[in-house]
């Protein structure tokens, strides 16, 4: 089948020109561009879904620019999707480019999305997967079986490592690569792969040679393993050869098909039209929708946890791109991105580079250096042998970040659909004026439109900005002020690409949010979002990212900051009912690392520090306080650790005063320290020995702010005399230092309070034994219960709570608690 | 280098026996070198005893086409050596780094036993090393009495290798003051050596190369200038990859040390062993061995020698003071004193860990317990 016997176009009697490729593969695409630009067919025949047809034309739009996808979707079910991802180095976007430039029509010609969508319907309903439609990743019925989704990425016939079959109908699955790599001694197909096809440079002499060699390698394995466990291939390459056939009769000769080389001994093969129609009988269908969508390297590659897809689309985008010498462009492209990282890389870098990856490339006895030689030599010559900026090299380079567009005009993505859906159901119609809604979150309807509106705003769609609720202040209320701005419907288009419902897509929003939040508050706020938003999928990775950056930081601050809102989430979590026992875990983490931390942090502050510091006291302290309540597994005994932590700091000489007087405070109020032992600490802090403005932080610290700590004073007289004997026996000079902290002190009480207060030191010291007779009661509290005054409140609570006449006693032995 | 881990060198079964203590690579290899000279038929560059394939096979191990076992010198990643050798192959100098016991020396002299057939041409890097260690040096009866000349020039390794076209080696090159470094260079990049005291030069002859090892985590003593460091590739030898290796080389030399110190063996040390390097492998790489929580890194270096002398260490505490069982209070002093190198900070860091993973782990209650007590 040489070019040269056939006149460009019609091939007579030849067949069609059946062009095997690897999806993907830029060796491929290079091959199929010149076997096209030979044969000059009049019709190219693409394998994908023929539904696409009426979108081909769209390739060809100024504003398309690959990675996209074609992405299939049932209407009434926009979670069941599946989607055909074309690289600028993918052979089918380049047949495609070449037929639209030369004008000659191409045509889809595999088996339509409307049967492999509905067969992965199936397999749900026979409860295979396990999992609802709705909630897989949009790019998941596909998984190893390659009817619809991903797979196109990469076709079995490609695939080094057959997935097991999702429907549990675990036939032996071949796999193809495999077999031949293993026969020319390879131990990795990938590697064979790549040294046979995709390294060849611009082919010389036949182009067709090549998809020759392999079709008859493909035979052979053909006819040794039959369809090699993937039976739907059969149904599809029957329905590819029906098309085959109908595109012959319409063009004769001058057919071209570009499909998966492991394909082609099938569309070769003479068959019945009968035989090929009886196989697609009663095939399941489902109404499907396509369109364009952008799509990201990152997602071609197999990193970013999408099932298929290739390691390293940027290397592959390059080999395409690079008219000659490519690991000398590769090295030079190397240089650059390391020097714009401010690596010192010079030319000589480069040239040593490229020497070691060639002459290790001999070694390894391969034509031409690939990615793995490439990238030892880049480690051992410009990066020191270090992994770290070759991290750098692999996540920018051998990846890449390449964003590909859709122009405007392709038809809706089905977010759109399922937005419109949701909004439909919720009774939440898109509005331009703006208004505001009420929601009350123990209703069901209301609670379902809080979800919607969190995960559209985790989106980046901001319909609805959340309002500080006006009245109420439960934790059941959310208000939300609602209005839709035309250009709202471009960021659905935009978020599109996360997935084809708002859940879904909203999770692969917050998980990618996780990954490239810069700070452990942007994590903390993500997980609030999360839970409100009902994301329970992305919690877990949330979750993970969490404690790894906790794990890392080493502010204290930080961490401190990050438990109150984690424990915040937990309530909330309560309040809607989600699991959030691992978000337990993850804030119980966080305690013990600030309780380790918290110490050493404490020393050498100076006056600003400090009282920051002991805002961060005040705010775990509260954390610790609610935490407590929530069971956590292995952290029992948080309060009693906390507690520990708090007699460690009002301890230690070294910790500012303001914080040493607030933990005494705190654990004053827990009953945990005896008024006598907190009298004991303020005489020693108030006693002449210490400095001054010392004592006067302590003293803020102590019962300083809005923490009721003038209350504190009014009740026991026995601080306010060691206060006042302290105030009246500060040196005059040292009087005006300490005067601007005393006075913020005490001027946050409330007035009432200070009145008593002066009264009380106008009186001067109150006989012995009046106060202080409680001993280790709760301050502020009489020693014994007065029954009388305690009576006197019990109508009022039995109004309260609505309780009966009859069984009042006990119920409110209950609620003493 | 505190405690090597190098694996002893198996004796050759043929020869007569080496009076010497540890003999030379090329000695002690030198029938599985013959055997693949023998057989080895792919190209060699000039002056190299095997071509790169056939050193390869002798540093990673294998089976040649005539039954020959070759037995493997270095257990790691085959990338490295391939580079290692890649580098030599290509004319530039290669340097390993690694911390303390990962077998730097031991993968350098192997190089330049199978490239060079010799791999005695060696510097030994100190604080101290002069120039003359690395450029020549006179001998001063000669010069005196006959003037300066070629006879009366004592020539260092790396001169020797340059004019026979051999694998001169330098050990610890970051040890070496900045300015006995940087007289390589001249070395290294023009490949030759100017005599100015006769006007005359050595130039390097086909088959010359150079190997350094250097520790990456005493970067800080010398660290190496960017124009030395820009004519070395540069291959990082890695800590064991597995618990099991590590814990094998850990009790192996132990055992090999005890019996030298005379200690008693202790009966099932191995748990111990086995906790010690798992408390150091988590440290060190930033992640409990379940993948599922991370860690602060501590300053310190955390290599597999220091575990070898905090069991060791240990075991001379069991031995003479306890019961001569070794037990976890036995090597949490040890580890304290391994992990808490900056007092500040990486206390809390070990605390930290032992809060968060030691304390929930099952049947570490112990080892937390005596942890808890020398940390106090």
């Amino acid at each position: 089948m040489t070019i040269e016997e056939r006149p460009a176009g019609r091939g007579a009697g030849a067949g069609p020109v059946l062009l095997g490729v690897r999806h993907h593969g830029p060796g491929s695409a290079r091959a199929v561009r010149a076997a096209l630009e030979a044969a000059r067919p009049g019709v190219v025949l693409i394998e994908g879904p023929p539904e696409a047809d009426a979108l081909i034309p769209l390739a060809a739009d100024e504003e398309m620019r690959p990675p996209v996808a074609l992405l299939a979707h049932a209407v009434d079910e926009p979670g069941r999707s599946a989607f055909w991802p074309l690289a600028e180095f993918s052979p089918e976007w380049v047949a495609l480019r070449w037929a639209l430039e030369h004008g000659v029509p191409a045509r889809f010609i595999d088996l339509p999305a409307t049967h492999t969508l509905a067969w992965g319907q199936r397999e749900d309903e026979e409860g295979a997967r396990g999992e609802s439609p709705l909630d897989g990743d949009p790019a998941q019925p596909a998984d190893g079986d390659h009817a619809p989704g991903t797979a196109p990425a990469r076709e079995p016939e490609l695939e080094p490592e057959p997935e097991p079959e999702p429907d549990g109908a675990d036939e032996v699955r071949i796999d193809p690569l495999g077999v031949l790599a293993d026969a020319a001694g390879y131990d990795d197909p990938e590697r064979w792969w790549e040294d046979v096809v995709e390294h060849r440079g611009a082919g010389q002499g036949d182009a067709l040679a090549p998809f020759t060699a392999l079709e008859e390698a493909m035979a052979a394995l053909r006819e040794t393993y039959g369809s090699g466990g993937h039976d739907r291939d059969l149904v599809r390459e029957a329905y590819m050869r029906l098309q085959l056939r109908s595109a012959q009769r319409e063009f004769e000769d001058g057919v071209a098909v570009v499909c998966g080389a492991w394909h082609v001994p099938a569309l070769r093969q003479k068959t019945t039209v009968a035989a090929d129609k009886a196989l697609l009988k009663g095939l399941p269908k489902v109404k499907t929708d396509m369109t364009w969508v952008p799509w990201t390297h990152r997602r071609l590659s197999r990193v970013s946890g999408y099932g298929a897809g290739i390691d390293s689309p940027g290397w592959y985008g390059h080999l395409f791109s690079a008219p000659d010498r490519p690991v000398e462009r590769w090295m030079t492209k190397v240089a650059g991105l390391l020097r714009a990282e401010d690596r010192i890389v010079s030319s000589a870098h480069v040239i040593e580079a490229v020497r070691l990856a060639e002459t290790l490339a001999a070694m390894r006895g391969r034509p031409l250096p690939g990615l793995s030689e490439s990238t030892d030599a880049v480690r051992a010559v410009m990066c020191e042998g270090s992994d770290v900026p070759l991290a750098l090299v692999h996540d920018r380079l051998v990846v890449g970040d390449v964003l590909g567009e859709v122009p405007s005009t392709a038809p809706a993505v089905p977010l759109q659909r399922d937005l419109t859906r949701l909004q439909r159901r919720l009774r939440l119609k898109p509005e331009a004026l703006e208004r505001e809604l009420e929601l009350d979150l123990r209703k069901e309807n209301d609670a379902a439109r809080s979800r919607l509106l969190h995960r559209l705003r985790l989106l980046g769609i901001a319909w609805g900005e959340p309002a500080a609720s006006r009245g109420s202040t439960g934790t059941f209320r959310e208000t939300w002020r609602l209005r839709w701005e035309p250009e709202l419907s471009v960021r659905v288009a935009e978020a599109g690409v996360w997935g084809t419902t708002v859940l879904s897509a909203a999770t692969a929003k917050a998980e990618a949010d996780a990954v490239t939040a810069e700070g452990l508050a942007d994590v903390t706020a993500l997980a609030e979002r999360c839970l409100l938003a009902e994301l329970p999928d992305a919690l877990p990775t949330v979750m993970r990212i969490l404690a790894d950056r906790a794990a890392l930081d080493s502010d204290v601050g930080h961490l401190a900051q990050a438990l109150p809102a984690l424990v915040r989430s937990l309530r909330y979590g309560d309040v809607r009912g989600t699991d959030t026992g691992a978000l337990g875990e993850v804030a119980a983490g966080l305690a013990e690392r600030v309780f380790v931390g918290l110490p050493p942090a404490c020393a050498a502050l100076d006056a600003d520090a400090a009282e920051e510091m002991r805002r961060h006291v005040d705010a775990v302290h509260g954390a610790v306080g609610l935490l407590g309540d929530a069971p956590a597994a292995g952290h029992g005994h948080l309060r009693a650790r906390w507690q520990s932590v708090l007699r460690v700091l009002s301890g230690r000489d070294t910790v500012p005063g303001v914080i040493r007087g607030r933990a005494v405070r705190l654990l004053l109020d827990d009953g945990e320290l005896a008024q006598d032992e907190a009298a004991r600490l303020m005489g020693l802090v108030l006693s002449p020995g210490t400095p001054p403005a010392d004592a006067a932080a302590w003293i803020e610290g102590f019962v300083g702010g809005g923490s009721g700590g003038g209350m504190l004073l009014v009740h026991d007289e026995r601080l306010l005399g060691l206060v006042d004997a302290w105030l009246t026996g500060v040196p005059a000079e040292a009087f005006t230092d300490v005067l601007p902290l005393l006075r913020r002190t005490f001027s946050a009480y409330e007035p009432g309070v200070r009145r008593t207060l002066g009264e009380l030191v106008r009186r001067g010291p109150a006989a012995p034994g009046a106060a202080t007779a409680a001993g280790a009661a709760i301050p502020g509290f009489a020693a014994e219960l007065d029954t009388a005054r305690a009576d006197a409140v019990l109508p009022v609570v039995r109004l309260l709570l609505g309780l009966d006449e009859m069984d009042t006693r006990n119920d409110l032995v209950g609620v003493e608690r | 280098m505190s405690v090597s881990i190098e694996p002893t060198p198996v004796e050759p079964k043929q020869q007569e026996p080496s009076e010497a203590l540890r003999p030379h690579a090329e000695d002690a290899f030198a029938d599985e070198l013959a055997a693949l000279a023998a057989q080895d038929d792919r190209p060699r560059p000039a002056r190299w005893k095997l071509s790169p394939w056939a050193v390869a096979t002798y540093l990673l191990g294998g089976v040649l086409p005539d039954g020959t076992v070759i037995t493997p010198k270095y257990v790691g990643p085959r990338r490295i050596v391939e580079v290692a050798v890649t580098t030599l192959a290509t004319d530039r100098a290669l340097l390993l780094l690694g911390v303390p016991g990962t077998a730097k020396t031991w993968v350098s002299e192997h190089l330049a036993a199978a490239v060079s057939g010799d791999s005695t041409l060696l510097v030994q890097g100190t604080a101290g090393t002069p120039e003359e260690a690395i450029r020549y040096g006179w001998n001063y009866a000669q010069l005196l009495a006959h003037g300066p000349s070629r006879d009366a020039l004592v020539p260092s390794p790396v001169m020797r290798a340059m004019a026979e076209g051999m694998t001169a080696r330098v050990e610890e090159l970051t040890r070496i003051p900045a300015d006995v470094q940087d007289t390589l260079i001249t070395i290294l990049s023009e490949k030759t050596l100017p005599i100015p005291e006769l006007g005359q030069e050595v130039q390097a002859v086909r088959g010359f190369n150079l190997i350094a090892t250097a520790n990456d985590r005493d970067r800080g003593v010398n660290d190496l200038s960017s124009a030395l460091r820009r004519r070395f590739n540069t291959v990082v030898l890695p800590l064991p990859e597995t618990p099991d290796a590590e814990v094998d080389i850990v009790s192996r030399r132990v055992d090999q040390i005890g019996r030298s110190l005379d200690l008693p063996p202790a009966p099932d040390g191995l748990d111990e062993i086995r906790r010690v390097v798992t408390v150091f492998r988590e440290l060190r790489d930033g992640v409990t061995t379940d993948g599922r929580t991370k860690l602060k890194s501590p300053s310190g270096t955390l290599s597999t020698a220091e575990a070898i002398s905090v069991v060791t260490n240990g075991l001379a505490l069991a031995a003479h003071f306890g019961d001569g069982v070794l037990r976890a209070g036995d090597v949490a002093a040890g580890i304290l004193g391994a992990v808490v190198r900056d007092p500040a900070a990486d206390r809390v860091i070990w605390q930290e860990y032992l809060e968060t993973v030691v304390r929930e782990r099952d049947g570490w209650k112990d080892f937390y317990r005596a942890c808890r007590e020398v940390s106090g």
